[in-house]
């Protein structure tokens, strides 16, 4: 038995992707299952990659693997609900933003524009399909090699929802696991999930880079889309009846992708941006040729009663950002000036959000947002557990309710019977200071994680959700 | 800490409309009663009584203005605050699908400010660099409202055009020549006068080949037959609704010239310019815009900012009047529109109007201009109550305002700005406070503390 532990921890030392036993049992340990009670000493059993079992009253099997549980907590894996991990190169550089009046861009046109990257694309109007890559699925641009994998599974995160994010339409995400393999097809458990839809676009503001180059300019290009996805369905559809007598329709991967799309994500930030996008989105849905639904990301300002109820009326599910507002670094004479009182509050109150949700009924996940390096993760919740939220709830906007969102519960966000094998095994109760994340199994592989090296910061996920308000 | 939001929440909500009489006031009504000292009875947000002695209803609040002057809630015809991501959709000279409507931003401090400066309503344009502009509309300012609530209900929107150098220069940094040192960049057409007003002609051949698509579309439909439906195109779309009369246009124009250019693009097309804007040399062609129809939105004497704007006279509100054209005083930034009553009475200098005629030209007649005058712009039975208190004189640099009443509700009160200020800046500076002692590095800090 304790030769059997040390064993595995030496061979976990290689850190070489697991190719372990096919069946693995975790004994006398403190198990949170999340969706039913917490065992204060259980065993669960994985098997091919699946929960087995989980119980108080569970013997580990003749042939598996033990590991002993004793004063360790096992806890569903994380499951962050709004990432690009996977996909190299993804994340852009976050944009800065915030409140204020009217900001450069309303000067942006009398000045001489900003050198646009590839004058070549120069958009000239919707027609061109600006900044739109709705076909592109997450599954098929992951590279297995993408390191950000390890340092993520080390926050103790097993699933992640990963999107192309670049443009204002910037794919389809997929749900994967964060297995180290050869094949990035092994990661993927679900390849598509919903389009991320971004309302700062990559190429900023300016007209350097052609249309749209301005909020209102994205908004009526978003709208035009999915008029036109409305029209090519149409058009389709007649076609396919009857195309005798009847020029067909031009192929359009653009309105394909969009389609093809579930759910689309919209971000907002502050309380008027979340009124603005409830009810952009509200339109979009009548006007989608195909069943959509939505969800906001962002919610900056959802500590703020106003902006909770808003999301309570529209029952509309909400990505809240783990990157809460930062103070600017001060030396000793700083100029606050220009702080607003509103930027302040912000400041102060960001990070009630998530207690501000729950106590508002509505329904949300925390996704990572840049933050997913373990020290950082780990800071970021806590700083929602001190301003409320219970630690209980932590853990299920972390877990359960994200499945329910993109609706995989049946599979991942809890410890069930028949559920995947992904479990964050800790020391310490999860999401404090001191807590030591021990093994982390994914699809039923242990890992475990390195102990946190300085630096290697992932960047930010999203571009500023601040629809590029104000800048 | 817990009380911090509430209070800001309070601060922020404006007191729900109740019946109330203002007494004692001088009123200077901009409709038919004139200018009286007497009573303004306020009930369910509109304008129940004026006159020099009116039945106080029961229960009525009174609040007592001797000494003090009423006007109606000014009206901007042109502005361009409260709007969020930009202004301008720059990259077209036709971008007549974005709309300001999507971008209102309810909380531009703009809009108090201007709220502070006596404006209720303001017509909240898109900027000036192309041809065709952005989809328009006029907003109350609501503050503390959402966007939605913002929105002057049931004006007629607009479209901004914009004629002469803005839409010739934007995107052509060099003239058209496109090349900023050694970087090319795609040039934007029109680089010239003669391309503007080309691409609006080119733009509403295209709207009419649209419309007659839309229109043969929906005779089938009456006939009982089930078509396609052509595609929506957004662009066309709007002006499909100017082509139809559904939509006002507001033209940003300077020159002489081609403000006679517009008139005949307009009269060639079958659409009407319903406001010509700055229009600085509108005094040379001020007849040809009366017999348009169109009125004029100018400046009191703001000028030579740029070559197209030099042959300017601030006599121009005054001639343009004369010759029967509805006239407003604009404002074109949040600063200007602050003072806009001072604008007004640079009129009485600037070519001798009475002071009913200047106040007019922020008030009723940018009402009429925006096709609103049926419920603002004047302080009459009936309409809605959008009233501005001020503590002297409306037209003198030394006036202020003291309260302002939008459908009946007070969102500005200067007394209750002014006492709250203090409790403001103590709640900033604990704030600040917090978050630098957070920041410090707690090293002195004792334990069980």
């Amino acid at each position: 038995m304790k030769k059997l532990l040390v064993f595995s921890f030496l061979w976990c030392c290689t850190c070489a992707p697991a190719e372990g036993p096919s069946t693995i049992a975790i004994t006398n340990a403190k198990i949170v299952t999340v969706s039913g009670q917490v065992y204060a000493k259980g065993t669960v059993v994985l098997k091919d990659g699946l929960i087995e079992a989980v119980g108080d009253n569970v013997t580990a099997p003749a042939d598996a693997w033990v590991v002993a549980g004793e004063g360790m907590t096992v806890y569903p894996g994380l499951i962050d609900g709004l990432s690009t991990v996977g996909i190299p190169g993804a994340a852009p550089a976050g944009a800065g933003g915030g409140r204020g009046g009217r900001g450069a861009g309303t000067q942006a046109q009398t000045a001489a524009p900003a050198v646009p990257a590839a004058p070549a694309e120069r958009s000239w109007g919707p027609g061109d399909r600006p900044q739109t890559t709705s076909w592109l699925l997450a599954a098929d641009e992951l590279q297995a090699g993408d390191r950000r994998v390890e340092t993520v599974r080390a926050s103790g995160i097993t699933t992640a929802v990963t999107y192309p994010t670049r443009g204002i339409f910037g794919g389809q995400g997929s749900v994967i696991d964060l297995v180290s393999g050869e094949k990035p097809a092994e990661m993927v458990l679900v390849p598509a999930v919903g389009q991320y839809i971004s309302m700062s676009g990559g190429r900023g503001f300016g007209g350097g880079g052609g249309f749209p180059s301005s909020l209102m300019g994205i908004i009526a290009y978003v709208r035009q889309l999915y008029l036109d996805a409305n029209h090519y369905k149409l058009v389709k559809d007649a076609y396919a009846s009857n195309p005798r007598g009847m020029q067909r329709p031009e192929y359009d991967r653009a309105l394909e992708g969009l389609m093809a799309s579930q759910r689309f994500l919209l971000p907002a930030n502050q309380t008027i941006e979340i009124d603005r996008m409830l009810r952009f989105g509200a339109e979009l849905k009548t006007i989608s040729p195909t069943p959509q639904s939505m969800i906001l990301y962002g919610a900056r300002d959802a500590y703020r009663p106003d902006a909770v109820e808003l999301l309570k009326k529209a029952n509309v599910p909400v990505l809240l950002s783990l990157r809460w507002p930062a103070p600017p670094a001060r030396n000793a004479d700083a100029d606050d000036s220009n702080e607003t009182l509103r930027t302040l509050i912000e400041r102060d109150k960001a990070p009630s959000a998530p207690a501000a949700l729950v106590k508002g009924g509505v329904k949300f996940a925390l996704y990572s947002d840049g933050t997913d390096a373990p020290r950082d993760f780990q800071r970021a919740v806590k700083k929602a557990i001190d301003a409320g939220l219970s630690r209980e709830d932590a853990l299920r906007a972390l877990t359960i309710w994200p499945a329910e969102i993109y609706g995989i519960a049946d599979r991942v966000g809890s410890i069930e019977k028949g559920k995947i094998a992904n479990l964050v095994v800790t020391k310490g109760e999860i999401f404090d200071d001191r807590t030591q994340i021990v093994m982390v199994f994914v699809d039923g592989k242990k890992y475990v994680p390195e102990p946190p090296a300085a630096g290697g910061r992932g960047g930010p996920a999203t571009d500023e959700p601040g629809a590029g308000g104000d800048r | 800490m817990k009380k911090l939001i509430p209070s800001i929440l309070v601060a922020l909500a404006p007191l729900a409309a109740e019946t109330f009489v203002i007494q004692n006031a001088t009123v200077m009504t901009e409709g038919p009663k004139g200018i009286f000292k007497g009573s303004v009875v306020v009930k369910d947000g509109k304008i129940a009584d004026l006159g020099e002695k009116v039945m106080v209803p029961a229960g009525a609040t009174i609040i007592e203005a001797g000494g003090l002057y009423l006007i109606p809630g000014i009206i901007d015809c042109h502005s361009h605050i409260a709007g969020s991501g930009g202004i301008n959709e720059g990259s077209v000279s036709v971008s007549s699908m974005v709309n300001i409507k999507d971008i209102i931003n309810p909380d531009d401090i703009s809009i108090y400010r201007a709220l502070a400066g006596g404006v209720t309503t303001a017509n909240i344009l898109h900027g000036s660099a192309n041809s065709i502009g952005g989809q328009t509309l006029p907003l109350k300012m609501r503050w503390g409202k959402s966007a939605e609530e913002m929105i002057f209900a049931g004006a007629t929107p607009g479209i901004k055009f914009a004629l002469g150098e803005n839409p010739k220069r934007a995107g052509n940094p060099q003239g058209g020549r496109g090349a900023i040192g050694a970087i090319q960049i795609q040039a934007r057409y029109p680089a010239t006068r003669m391309g503007v007003e080309d691409v609006i002609r080119e733009a509403f051949n295209d709207a009419k080949a649209y419309k007659a698509e839309w229109d043969a579309y929906d005779a089938k439909l009456a006939k009982g037959e089930h078509p396609i439906p052509p595609r929506t195109d957004l662009k066309l779309q709007a002006l499909k609704e100017v082509l139809e009369n559904k939509r006002y246009v507001h033209v940003h124009c300077y020159r002489a010239d081609e403000i006679l250019m517009m008139i005949r693009a307009a009269d060639d097309n079958g659409f009407k310019v319903r406001t010509f804007q700055h229009v600085l040399e509108g005094y040379k062609v001020a007849k040809e815009i009366k017999e348009h129809g169109a009125g004029a939105s100018t400046f009191s004497d703001w000028w030579a900012y740029k070559i197209e704007a030099i042959d300017a006279i601030p006599f121009n509100a005054a001639l343009l009047t004369k010759k029967g054209v509805i006239v407003s005083l604009n404002s074109d930034d949040a600063e200007l529109m602050r003072h806009l009553n001072t604008e007004a009475g640079k009129a009485m200098k600037y070519g001798g109007m009475s002071e009913t005629e200047a106040l007019a030209m922020v008030t009723i007649n940018p009402a009429i201009q925006l096709g609103i005058d049926k419920t603002v712009g004047s302080i009459e039975p009936g309409k809605d109550a959008d009233l501005v208190l001020y503590d002297g004189f409306p037209m003198s640099d030394f006036a202020k305002v003291t309260k302002v009443w939008i459908d009946g509700t007070q969102y500005f009160d200067r007394d209750k700005e002014v006492a709250e200020q203090a409790a403001k800046d103590a709640e900033k500076q604990q704030l600040l406070d917090k978050e630098k002692s957070a920041q410090r590095p707690q090293t002195n800090r004792r334990p069980n503390q």
